[in-house]
């Protein structure tokens, strides 16, 4: 079990658990982030930046401190 | 008069959906129980007259943005007979719970499956007959960009409507939207039954595109390139348009204006012509840009492209507390204020969009260019004069930092940076058109009035008590600058800049105008004649003052608008000129200091 955030970038995963506050989970969850889903990651921007991220028909961009809050498993 | 709302998620073409069905008709209106303005518009449905509201983009019910708090309240506060809900199709699978959390408040409502050509292209296949059986409500797949499908859509709407089922009750809305549901389940039992998704999904084009748009190292670089060639655009087909309104003003000014109030006394002929007539002038002057602007603007974000700039540009703006959209509207503001005020409407954050808001103001827009370039050519070599203007964009830039730097703790930004990447898409020219066609409305219903009072008001400043010269240091606006004297002193700016910068209030494209009229000289008379009477210290502090003090009465009235906050727009007028002051004491004190 890791965090979204250390996932390598093109590597498959499923969401195995959410820890965020109310807001950002309802955010989260209208987005498709709902535990069990897969997704990947597709780029990262520069310096720190944001990631990119594919979960099923959505793409999304966060910023690492949203994604560290998504915990996720790879498959082995 | 019946009362239909327009619902759906962010990206969902919503707006454009409302605009085809509305036509340019639309109006802002406010509402009871919200702040913010929505767009509405009398529609003819069915044989009646009904008003179409466009709720916000949402993508929850429950959620704690402001926009879903809007959406709550308004729903809480106004009975509806009818919600249009409007999703994705392709992403029906998890916007459809937006759809049964308005079918639990019990509202008639309409389900329009929005992009049923992405959807198809992309293999998705969605039973519209028996998904409209299960929800108990029709459902119609359109193409809100086309319009197809539109006509059957409307019609079920006529037929819900026509059925005179009871309006929504806002109380006992206000009483289910507490309640918490379990949508999820019935969500996914809906989505197997009605909807076939493919297990791969990507769109080829979009991740063509994007491959190379939001490339690692090319990314920003063809971000700027792109921001340049529309910056460049707008500007140049602009200016002849503007020079080309204002010469059509003048005319009427010289053939038509100027014999009717021939005969009248002095001062009617000064405040018709050079008070109101020039306020409507300064009005029109905003509008060639105000559409070119927002036509550029609404291909950039319909497009999908400003959710990129967010994306390469983020990093950066975290930083100074905004994000990568408040980027595009502060590059915006260097050619013109205005425009890239209303474009902050973008963003769904109160205290982010302020703190843009705030910021904007300072950036070195194309009229205070104006201001400087003739400065600059009075007093400057011509080896020293790029320089000069180079150090003026560096500062501008600089307070623009150091503002958002002060206040990113007063307008914290509490909502989660998380951004949907819609594919990319090309909008159509009648989306395109009315956008840049409601811009200009707001602009002209909003703002002129108070640009029309504040001109006529500089124009009495300037011109009495009137048996003293025009603009001169005996008229109210000199005293008012002999009163300040002791405070622009220390800056080295004498009473006849201080008239200027008084006129600047209005727009920064008079200042030159009025040093003509303050010292009574025109063209190379004058700019010998400044020459003589300021040396450079004094003029760079000039131009430092004013790069940063209030840029001119019509962004005023705009942030005025934008904000619907007075203390706002004085917070942002008090803080330019307190920044202005310093930064021109502390270079005209230290290069007197350093010897200069």
């Amino acid at each position: 079990m890791q965090l979204l955030s250390q996932l390598k970038t093109g590597q498959k995963a499923t969401i195995s658990a959410i820890e965020a506050d109310e807001y950002l989970f309802h955010r989260l969850s209208a987005l498709g982030f709902r535990v069990g889903k897969p997704l990947s990651i597709i780029r990262r921007a520069n310096f720190n930046g944001p990631l990119h991220v594919r979960l099923g028909t959505t793409d999304v961009i966060l910023r690492g401190s949203e994604a560290n809050r998504i915990r996720i498993n790879t498959p082995i | 008069m019946k009362r239909i709302a327009l619902l759906g998620m962010p990206n969902t073409g919503k707006s454009t959906l409302f605009n085809r069905i509305s036509g340019a008709s639309a109006r802002v209106g406010n509402w009871p129980g919200i702040t913010v303005d929505l767009m509405s518009a009398k529609i003819l449905i069915g044989g009646h007259i009904a008003e179409l509201i466009d709720l916000p983009g949402i993508y929850d019910l429950h959620g704690f943005s402001e926009d879903e708090q809007v959406v709550r309240r308004f729903l809480s506060n106004n009975a509806v007979d009818l919600v249009i809900v409007l999703l994705n199709s392709s992403q029906i699978d998890r916007q459809l719970s937006l759809l049964l959390q308005i079918k639990k408040l019990n509202i008639p409502s309409v389900l329009a499956l929005n992009m049923a050509d992405e959807a198809k292209q992309s293999g998705i296949t969605i039973d519209t007959e028996n998904l409209a059986k299960s929800l108990q409500m029709p459902v119609l797949s359109i193409s809100a960009k086309y319009g197809d499908g539109l006509p059957k859509a409307l019609q079920a709407a006529t037929q819900m409507i026509n059925q005179n089922q009871t309006a929504s009750d806002p109380q006992m809305i206000s009483q289910l939207l507490q309640e918490d549901n379990q949508i999820e389940h019935e969500m996914e039992n809906l989505i197997q039954h009605h909807v076939q998704i493919p297990t791969t999904f990507t769109n080829n084009t979009t991740d063509k595109i994007d491959k190379v748009l939001l490339h690692k190292w090319f990314g920003l670089p063809i971000f700027f390139a792109a921001m340049f060639v529309l910056f460049q655009f707008i500007f140049t087909v602009g200016k002849p348009l503007q020079d080309g309104l204002a010469w059509a003003l003048s005319l009427l000014r010289s053939s038509l204006l100027e014999p009717i109030f021939a005969s009248s006394p002095a001062w009617l002929h000064g405040l018709m012509l050079d008070g109101v007539y020039n306020g409507v002038a300064t009005v029109a002057a905003f509008v060639p840009i105000i559409v070119l602007f927002f036509l550029v603007m609404s291909m950039v974000e319909d497009s999908g492209y400003l959710s990129r700039a967010a994306f390469l540009m983020d990093a950066l703006m975290a930083k100074m507390g905004l994000d990568g959209r408040g980027f595009v509207m502060m590059l915006m503001g260097f050619g013109c204020n205005v425009p890239a005020l209303m474009g902050t409407r973008i963003m769904r954050s109160r205290p982010m969009r302020l703190l843009t808001m705030l910021v904007i103001p300072l950036s070195l827009c194309s009229a205070r260019l104006q201001v400087f370039i003739f400065i600059i050519t009075a007093l400057f070599t011509a080896k020293h004069a790029p320089l000069v203007l180079f150090t003026l964009y560096v500062m501008s830039f600089m307070t623009m930092f150091l503002t958002a730097v002060l206040f990113q703790g007063q307008y914290k930004n509490t909502e989660p940076f998380i951004l949907e990447l819609p594919p990319y898409r090309f909008p159509t020219l009648r989306q395109i058109i009315l956008r840049g066609w409601h811009e200009v409305n707001h602009f002209l219903v909003r703002a002129s009035k108070f640009i029309v009072i504040g001109v006529v008001l500089v124009w009495v400043l300037t011109n009495f008590p009137s048996n003293v010269p025009p603009a001169s240091v005996g008229t109210y606006a000199g005293q008012i600058g002999v009163l300040f004297a002791p405070i622009l002193d220390p800056l080295g700016i004498n009473n006849q800049l201080a008239i200027a910068l008084i006129f600047g209030f209005v727009a920064k494209e008079i200042v030159v105008g009025s040093l003509a009229v303050i010292y009574g000289m025109q063209g190379d008379t004058l700019t010998v004649h400044m020459a003589t009477q300021i040396d450079w210290v004094q003029a760079m502090s000039f131009m430092l003052f004013t790069l940063i003090y209030t840029p001119c009465l019509s962004t005023i009235a705009t942030l005025r608008s934008e904000s619907k906050s007075n203390t706002f727009m004085w917070l942002s007028i008090a803080w330019s000129l307190g920044l202005a002051w310093v930064v021109s004491f502390v270079f005209y004190q230290g290069a007197r200091w350093l010897g200069y």
